[in-house]
């Protein structure tokens, strides 16, 4: 384990290995700093999760990532290119699934991925749709709209969007709340095996943590705005004196661990 | 530019439609309503007023014309409100779309929509109320580029004003061609006008086409240069109204106001 600021040299994005590497991203609205000088990677084929007691700073870190918010200061880095300077070429081989923005619901499951797919430029969009639809199991609601399915079927189909470009780099935020705990398995099964078989990098947000110790290889803890400690969700809480991830998420969130010591402790 | 993203901006829109008669009907009856009522209160005019002066081109052309301008501007907000409607801006801008992509997309969707209008009003005006364009000669074509181009302007700066101020500001964009209407003459001479209202129609775009078409029905012969002035002013719009949408991304991007409309950041 490292010290979150401390892990990423000066050409961390020229090394093909990480999809992600993010450099003293720092987001400040008037007096408040909601992301302070963050520093991170996602590396191939690692799924890394985000975590942190609400408000700290976790979307605003991926609104980042996805260009819809602007950075006060640092750099994002996808597969080596600079989100700044390239944004088209960079979102092209990012995707993402958020809670807080399903597809519209006025459109059918087909027209939205290939309206997307589109976007993405996928080649051979109508057979990557077809996969899609088996995939995520939604062959029998290709001509229904999306505004009518379930929780479930809804995030099956934003998942299908998430990776219809085949993204080295997809962001999931909350990807599994408000599912029931099968629905929820389910996605993580279909998260794990996409993972497992391409050569991007997954970050994760999540406020489960069996699911993040299920999943992830890596986990990020923030707090007000920090990455205050990382490593292996199955060992970190021993590392920490902590019974399970759950425990040492709720010292984290209570400020008990000592913030921004030199190696992360 | 990607064709294909505009392309698909467009689709969007297009499976919109297709899949709502709320949607489908619009594009036909409100043209179909203004060209019946502007049909009959022109042949009513024609039979009261004295004779020789033919009111159907000069008012129901004129309000065809106007109806057409309002049909772009809306086609343009109206597929923008789509994204405002189901929340689909994180979705949307989060992609590789570019600025002009998007725009673009937004601007052929409103020319697929108020083609059909303009089908309406002039099967209509033309059929049923003996309204004819040879009247107008070729000047009809840049006539309806400027009308065109200004609709797209305006259109563009609407969706601007709702990106900057959120989706309750779609109540200023609606109103906007009842604003500009007094100003642009579309029923009376600009000279009718105090200077103060005339210096202002001086820098709208369809005050020259509506003073064009009454010198034209009066006999006269249309002033090129004003023409090309109103082409010029109304190229010169659709470029600031999209500097004004560029800044005002900009503006939403630093500010966190696309991220906001779908989710809460902070």
């Amino acid at each position: 384990m490292t010290s979150a600021g401390g892990r990423s040299g000066p050409n961390l994005h020229n090394q093909p290995s990480k999809v992600l590497a993010v450099e003293g991203l720092r987001k400040v609205y008037g007096d408040t700093v909601a992301v302070d000088t963050v520093s991170f990677t996602v590396q191939r084929n690692e799924i890394v999760g985000l975590l942190g007691p609400n408000g700290a700073g976790k979307t605003t870190t991926i609104n980042m990532i996805l260009s819809v918010l602007e950075p006060t200061s640092g750099t994002i880095h996808i597969e080596g290119l600079d989100l700044a300077k390239h944004r088209q070429q960079a979102l092209e081989r990012t995707n993402f699934a958020a809670v807080y923005a399903p597809l519209p619901g006025n459109l059918t499951v087909a027209q939205n991925l290939r309206i997307f797919g589109m976007i993405y430029g996928v080649k051979h969009l109508s057979d990557r749709i077809e996969a899609m639809l088996e995939t995520f199991e939604l062959k029998k609601y290709r001509d229904t709209r999306c505004g009518v399915l379930s929780s479930g079927e809804q995030t099956r189909v934003c998942l299908a969007k998430a990776v219809i470009n085949q993204p080295t780099l997809l962001l999931l935020d909350e990807p599994t709340a408000s599912l029931d705990p099968a629905t929820a398995r389910d996605i993580r099964n279909l998260i794990r095996q996409i993972a497992a078989q391409g050569t991007g990098g997954v970050l994760w947000t999540s406020h489960n943590m069996y699911e993040v110790q299920e999943v992830c290889d890596r986990v990020l803890f923030m707090s007000h705005g920090k990455i205050l400690l990382q490593g292996d969700p199955k060992s970190l809480p021993q590392e920490y004196g902590k019974e399970n991830l759950e425990e040492l998420f709720i010292s984290i969130a209570h400020e008990k661990l000592a913030m921004g010591s030199a190696d992360g402790r | 530019m990607n064709l294909t993203r505009t392309a698909a901006v467009f689709l969007r829109h297009f499976y919109l439609v297709r899949g709502s008669v709320a949607r489908v009907l619009p594009l036909f009856v409100w043209v179909t309503v203004d060209m019946t009522l502007w049909g009959f209160m022109s042949r009513y005019l024609n039979k009261v007023a004295a004779p020789g002066y033919n009111f159907v081109p000069a008012l129901l052309g004129a309000v065809l014309l106007w109806d057409f301008f309002i049909r772009v501007m809306q086609g343009v907000t109206t597929a923008f409100f789509e994204d405002v409607w189901s929340r689909n801006f994180l979705n949307i801008f989060a992609t590789p779309l570019s600025i002009s992509e998007y725009l673009g997309g937004l601007v052929l969707s409103s020319i697929g929509t108020s083609s059909v209008g303009l089908m309406v009003m002039l099967v209509l005006s033309t059929t049923v109320f003996g309204l004819s364009f040879f009247t107008y000669g070729v000047l009809l074509l840049p006539f309806l580029l400027v009308l065109f181009l200004f609709g797209i302007a305006l259109g563009i700066l609407g969706t601007s004003v709702v990106l900057r101020y959120g989706p309750a500001a779609e109540w200023f964009v609606w109103p906007i061609p009842a604003l500009i209407s007094p100003f642009a003459g579309v029923f009376y001479p600009l000279s009718t006008l105090p200077a103060w209202m005339r210096s202002i129609s001086s820098v709208l775009p369809p005050s020259y086409v509506f003073e064009s078409i009454r010198t034209i029905l009066a006999g006269g012969s249309v002033p090129l240069e004003g023409l090309y002035r109103a082409v010029a002013l109304a190229v010169l719009d659709v470029l600031l109204a999209c500097a004004v949408f560029r800044w005002t991304y900009r503006y939403a991007v630093r500010t966190g106001l696309i991220a906001r409309y779908s989710a809460e950041s902070v």
